[in-house]
């Protein structure tokens, strides 16, 4: 179990909840409203003592998106500091407003010591700079780092502020080096201000003022990879103040080259960016031309074009031409543009051209949707829009839904019967993960199509998730994320859902999903159904699949089916491990000291035979862990019995087993039958044990060598290692054993299955099997002590014999260690195993009775148990020689292990 | 002899049970806790665990004992309220130094002479620093909430007092434990930085401990565990951890969480599972052992042990439990985002 974690540079900060800036992190919104140099109003409510209105400002920064929450207190009429600590107090007691990192906003670092001492979670300092020389900067940033805050570097030096793009660069990169090698600050800490100015002001020199900001954070980036970069947005317009919507474009258009070249943040009023794909053509062209400089006359033709917005007036007319398109286009421009004010009328226009009150929601809503998720994952919208686009969703949705129930009430009574859900739903953004537009939308149309919709939100923990899952029975899970990191949440689920012992299937769904991940990841982790969904109308059809009895178990098998061949297609891709030669692989076979070594001849040599021995003798051998795992119930016996999630049910199963048990001894229902032999051996000092069988005859034993290489020390085993070479003129010997407890199984199988009795019938099937197992573990101890006798004093408790503390082995062939099965006909031949026991061999070489054990004894006491692994061709080949095989008889039977494509 | 940080690298590590608990079987009665130097103290003193390392060291250096013997690697000093704000309770803040001192040096007798018997397995005193009763980030007035009955300033104060005296007596390493407001925790980071700022010694290394209070998965000021986590990093923690309010069961979720993101090693040491309606701890010593002997398994910790309710016994099982489990690989930490 033990991986090793990968830990990524991020910039991590936190309020209640974590920040963490990843690089698929879409720009990061810092809410600009708890300014007082920025908001009047806020300003004022400060200044009056009205903390609980300025918090509703702060609330509201937070409802519409902002990721970080700026604070800034500089007024000339206000304690600063006093402010400050008294306004983030406050907010330290409002949950749904503290959840989100702070930025502490101040001139003056007396301030912004008074902030930091507030704040539990790790925030930022807004700012630091060279302004007043090397000294005060250091002395800043090692407090700053005392609290563990990010800090944002204004891009001054002593001389002043960076207005060049090479200045920008230099004093940046300057005072990095001092951050990260005088300080010790970790890179990713800082966040550098590069100065964003107003353009367009009708001095030439501030044309290229955008173009060359741009430029810096993209060198910026190059040079110091991992720092961050913000700025204030709105300053770029500056000098369009009052025509918001020009303003509004230059925003958008300068963003989106922005975020391009690196800025990862920055403080921005939400309300005052506009949809790139949005503006109107002619304007964009114009904010295009000027925010990249294209043209010497391109603040002269935006400032005209501004003329002709305003002179429409003072208070921008809204532009209503959308509402003379369709329903349909009416409907998707609020959507896309987050507008509610006529989303009633709209909807209503709507329910009433369709014929069912569902078809709009799967039609035009959905549309609009779509172009909202496009928009936003081309990194056109930013979350804040996304978030009022989703209002609008639920608005209509809420219009729709009385007539969608109405219409159930209508079917109901047409058709008789009551409203019955067509089943459970529970559907939960991950933890770490905030996105559940796709997750609602599943949720509408799954409810749409009758199902009871159990939504537990965003970033909502396994435990929560699979708590509320058993809470109301529900009959799947539908998972969804956005963000990379919640697959591995996802997979984390998984693997809780199986140890839990969940039984119903788990859908996945969200962006960054897709069928390979589910595939790989997910699906190996939980085997009771895992489905990758592509989209919500999918949805529907793989709901209904998985909650209809007769398509469920094809529907399930075909997924899987799928999901493995692209595991396989998955995994043959990566690269593979290091293999030895064969000759190489045999020079490393386990050092025995042949020389000092004596074999233990046999107490008893040759084959005993043993019929009807006492079932409750053998009993007291069993296992029981394997019983119950047999019922999927996982955990260690007995400790299972009071676990406190499967306890009732797996004490329930003990105690029916006991009473069956009891009755198997009593009544004797099953024979138990063996027989066990020992004979003396030798190996070839490679692959090969010779036996000498009871007739005389020299029975030659084929084993096969683990072939990976090993680390220094480690050998490559083969179980022929455990047996003494011919050369060293020592005789050896190797055990065989055929144990069954299955014989006069089928007639009490059959009597349940007449009476419909599944539960007896696995019962029995589990019982005998662990009956078989602890007959073999009887058997094997009587021939370490008694028939053999190489551990005469041994004295093991049933538990260490499980953990299988005693000397020697006992390997089955078909098992890792020996996995080739034709050699199961020599061990039968040598001890007349079928004769003996009653125990056949399929052609497939599977034993029947089902409960019945093979294998070989190895006394030495170096024998250990080992899994082969993957070997090569140059030891199939060899193996086939040996056997006398083709090589593509020995690739069929050695397939499993082979670890080339045949 | 192995540094701290060769022996973590090598093994799950052993950290001691609870003190309060052992304390408790030895029914002292006010006048213990008095014993000669305080017997006629103007206010009552029972329940001052910390002043029973000036008054009855014999009964604290023989707990100690005890945990070393059971296997502890890590014994943690007696000084949980050794700071003025947390022995104003008493009227003792004057002894709060002196508290620190006492209980570090009798922690490093007991494990000084357990590192001399064995030196193959050397034990480390670990300096506790508690939470405090006073806390920065939560007002004790439901009708104000912007109130704070103590500031940044007096936490930093005693914190950097407490921190002195520790280091100053030999402690190996400072524990800040039992966390359950961040900004407190903060003032004692805040705290320790400034005391090695300021001395110029090498820094001692720290280990943090939080305390996530129920099954709502966070910390009692409010915060989730990764939160917790990202803002008490800048300490550059030896360890990072959970012990104390939970069960190992109950943090089980917490914990794997904590080993997938902490670029330290991490620590657990739960307490004896729930508290029953007698506020006893049920949980028998392989309960819990059975408990983190999964974490290992599954490659959650690195430092293992047991808080309120835990008792020798447990520590043995616990170590008998992990002790042939590799621990918790550190994590990569990347330098580069590609």
């Amino acid at each position: 179990m033990n991986t090793t974690n990968i830990i990524k540079p991020y910039l991590r900060l936190s309020g209640l909840e974590p920040l963490v800036v990843r690089p698929e992190t879409n720009f990061i919104n810092v809410g600009e409203r708890t300014n007082v140099t920025g908001s009047k109003k806020f300003a004022r409510l400060v200044r009056e003592g009205l903390y609980e209105e300025a918090l509703s400002v702060a609330r509201q920064q937070v409802e519409s998106g902002a990721q970080v929450l700026d604070v800034n207190m500089d007024d000339a009429l206000l304690d600063g500091e006093k402010a400050m600590t008294t306004f983030l107090n406050l907010l330290a007691s409002e949950p749904d407003i503290s959840r989100i990192p702070v930025m502490i906003d101040s001139s003056k670092f007396s301030v912004i010591e008074a902030g930091l001492k507030c704040l539990q979670g790790k925030c930022i300092v807004n700012s630091i700079s060279l302004k007043e020389g090397e000294e005060k900067f250091i002395e800043h940033a090692v407090i700053c780092q005392s609290f563990g805050a990010s800090v944002v570097v204004m891009a001054f030096d002593e001389t002043g502020q960076a207005d060049t793009l090479e200045k920008r660069v230099s004093f940046c990169h300057r005072a990095y080096k001092i951050l990260t090698e005088k300080v010790g600050f970790d890179p990713q800490d800082i966040i550098f201000d590069p100065n964003i100015f107003a353009i367009a002001t009708g001095i030439e020199e501030h044309n290229n003022y955008a173009v060359e900001f741009i430029e810096a954070c993209r060198q910026i980036k190059q040079l110091m990879p991992l720092v961050k970069i913000s700025g204030g947005v709105s300053n770029v317009s500056f000098s369009f103040r009052g025509n918001d919507v020009v303003r509004e474009a230059m925003h958008s258009v300068f963003l989106l080259h922005a975020i391009k070249a690196g800025l990862d943040m920055g403080i921005v009023n939400a309300g005052m960016i506009q949809i790139y794909d949005e503006i109107e053509p002619q304007l964009r062209e114009l904010c295009e031309d000027a925010v990249l400089n294209r043209r010497p006359d391109a603040t002269e033709r935006l400032v005209n074009f501004a003329e002709t917005v305003k002179a429409k007036g003072k208070t921008v007319e809204k532009d209503e031409a959308w509402r003379k398109g369709t329903v349909e286009e009416r409907l998707s421009h609020a959507l896309v543009n987050g507008i509610t004010d006529y989303i009633d009328g709209d909807t209503e226009e709507a329910r009433q051209k369709y014929p069912r009150p569902l078809e709009v929601i799967e039609g035009p809503l959905m549309a609009g949707m779509n172009i909202v998720g496009d928009l936003f994952g081309s990194g056109k919208m930013f979350l804040p829009q996304v978030v009022k686009s989703a209002r609008v969703m639920k608005k209509s949705v809420a219009i729709l839904t009385p007539y969608i129930e109405e219409e159930k009430k209508l079917l109901v009574a047409q058709n008789g019967g009551e409203i019955k859900s067509a089943g459970k739903i529970l559907l939960a953004t991950v933890k770490g993960d905030v996105h559940d537009i796709g997750k609602n939308i599943v949720g509408v149309v799954l409810g749409c199509n009758g199902y009871d919709i159990i939504d537990l939100g965003v970033m909502v923990p396994a435990e929560k998730i699979l708590q509320a899952a058993r809470e109301h029975e529900v009959d799947v899970i539908g998972l969804s994320g956005l963000i990379t990191p919640s697959l591995d949440e996802m997979v984390h689920i998984a693997r809780e859902m199986k140890r839990q012992q969940f039984d119903i299937p788990l859908l996945i769904g969200g962006a960054t999903t897709s069928r390979t991940h589910t595939a790989v990841k997910i699906a190996p982790e939980y085997e009771n159904g895992v489905v990758h969904v592509l989209d919500a109308s999918r949805s529907v059809t793989v709901t209904g699949s998985l909650l209809n009895k007769a398509l469920h178990k094809n529907f399930l098998a075909g997924v899987k089916d799928e999901y493995v061949k692209l595991n396989e297609a998955f995994r043959n891709k990566k690269p593979v491990k290091q293999y030895l030669r064969l000759a190489d692989a045999r020079q490393n076979k386990v050092p025995v000291n042949w020389e000092t070594f004596q074999p233990v001849k046999p107490k008893q040599p040759g084959t005993h035979v043993f019929d009807n021995y006492d079932l409750g003798e053998i009993a007291e051998y069993i296992d029981w862990q394997p019983f119950f795992i047999a019922w999927e119930l996982h955990g260690k016996f007995p400790q299972i019995l009071s676990d406190e999630v499967v306890g009732k049910e797996a004490t329930r199963l003990y105690n029916d087993a006991q009473a069956m048990l009891k009755r198997i001894i009593d009544e004797k229902w099953l024979r138990a039958r063996a027989v066990i032999g020992m004979f003396p051996a030798t190996s070839n000092g490679m692959d090969t044990v010779t036996v000498t069988a009871p007739d005389g005859a020299e029975v030659p034993l084929e084993f096969l060598r683990q072939q990976v290489k090993k680390a220094p020390g480690q050998p490559n085993i083969c179980l022929s290692d455990f047996i003494a070479p011919a050369t060293f003129g020592k005789q050896d010997y190797i055990g065989g054993f055929a144990v069954t407890a299955g014989e006069g199984i089928e007639q009490w199988l059959e009597k349940f299955r007449k009476d419909h009795d599944d539960y007896s019938s696995i019962m029995l099937k589990a019982l005998a099997d662990r009956l078989a197992e602890a007959f073999t573990e009887l058997l094997h101890e009587r021939v370490r002590k008694e028939f053999w006798a190489y551990a005469t004093d041994e004295h093991l408790s049933n538990d260490q014999l499980i953990k299988e503390e005693y000397l020697g082995i006992r390997p089955a062939p078909g098992y890792p260690a020996c996995p080739e099965h034709t050699e199961k006909y020599k061990l039968f031949d040598l001890l007349n195993a079928t004769a003996s026991t009653g125990i056949t061999l399929t052609e497939s070489l599977a034993m029947y009775p089902a409960a019945s054990v093979s294998g070989w004894y190895f006394a030495n006491p170096q024998a250990k148990y080992f899994g082969l692994g993957k070997i090569e061709k140059d030891q199939a080949e060899d193996y086939a020689q040996r056997k006398g095989w083709t090589l593509e008889e020995a690739e069929r039977w050695l397939r499993p292990n082979l670890e080339y494509d045949m | 002899m192995k540094s701290l940080q060769q022996c973590a690298g090598e093994r799950i590590l052993i950290i001691d049970g609870a003190m309060g608990t052992m304390i408790q079987r030895y029914k002292l009665q006010e006048s213990d806790y008095r014993g000669e130097r305080f017997k006629n103290y103007h206010t009552d003193v029972k329940g001052n665990s910390d002043l029973l390392s000036i008054t009855q060291p014999d009964i604290i250096e023989a707990i100690h004992r005890e945990y070393l013997e059971a296997g502890a690697d890590i014994i943690e000093t007696n000084t949980f309220s050794s700071t003025v704000i947390a022995q104003a309770d008493y009227d003792m803040q004057e002894l709060a130094n002196e508290m620190n001192t006492a209980s570090v040096k009798i922690a490093c007798k007991a494990a000084d002479d357990y590192t001399r018997r064995n030196p193959e397995k050397p034990r480390f005193v670990a300096g506790a620093i508690g939470p405090l009763n006073k806390t920065l980030s939560i007002s004790p007035d439901v009708n104000n909430p912007g109130f704070r009955s103590v500031t940044f300033d007096e936490v930093v104060a005693a914190y950097y007092d407490q921190v002195k005296a520790l280091a100053e007596a030999g402690a190996d390493i400072l524990l800040i434990e039992t966390i359950f407001d961040t900004l407190n925790c903060k003032g004692a980071i805040f705290a320790i930085k400034k005391y090695f700022r300021d001395t110029g010694k090498p820094e001692l290394p720290v280990m943090i401990s939080g305390t996530i209070t129920d099954a709502s998965g966070r910390t009692l000021s409010g915060q989730t565990l990764e939160a917790f986590y990202i803002s008490v990093m800048h300490a550059k923690p030896f360890s990072i951890g959970l012990n104390c309010a939970l069960g190992g069961n109950q943090m089980r979720p917490y914990i794997e969480e904590l080993s997938q993101i902490a670029n330290c090693y991490v620590s657990c040491y739960p307490n004896a599972g729930l508290p029953n309606t007698f506020g006893e701890y049920d949980e028998q010593p392989h309960e819990t052992a059975h408990i983190l002997e999964d974490f290992a398994r599954e490659g959650f910790v690195n430092i293992v042990g047991g808080c309120c309710g835990t008792t020798p016994d447990h520590i043995r099982h616990i170590a008998d439990h992990v002790k042939s489990i590799a621990p918790r690989p550190l994590p990569v930490v990347e330098t580069a985002l590609a």
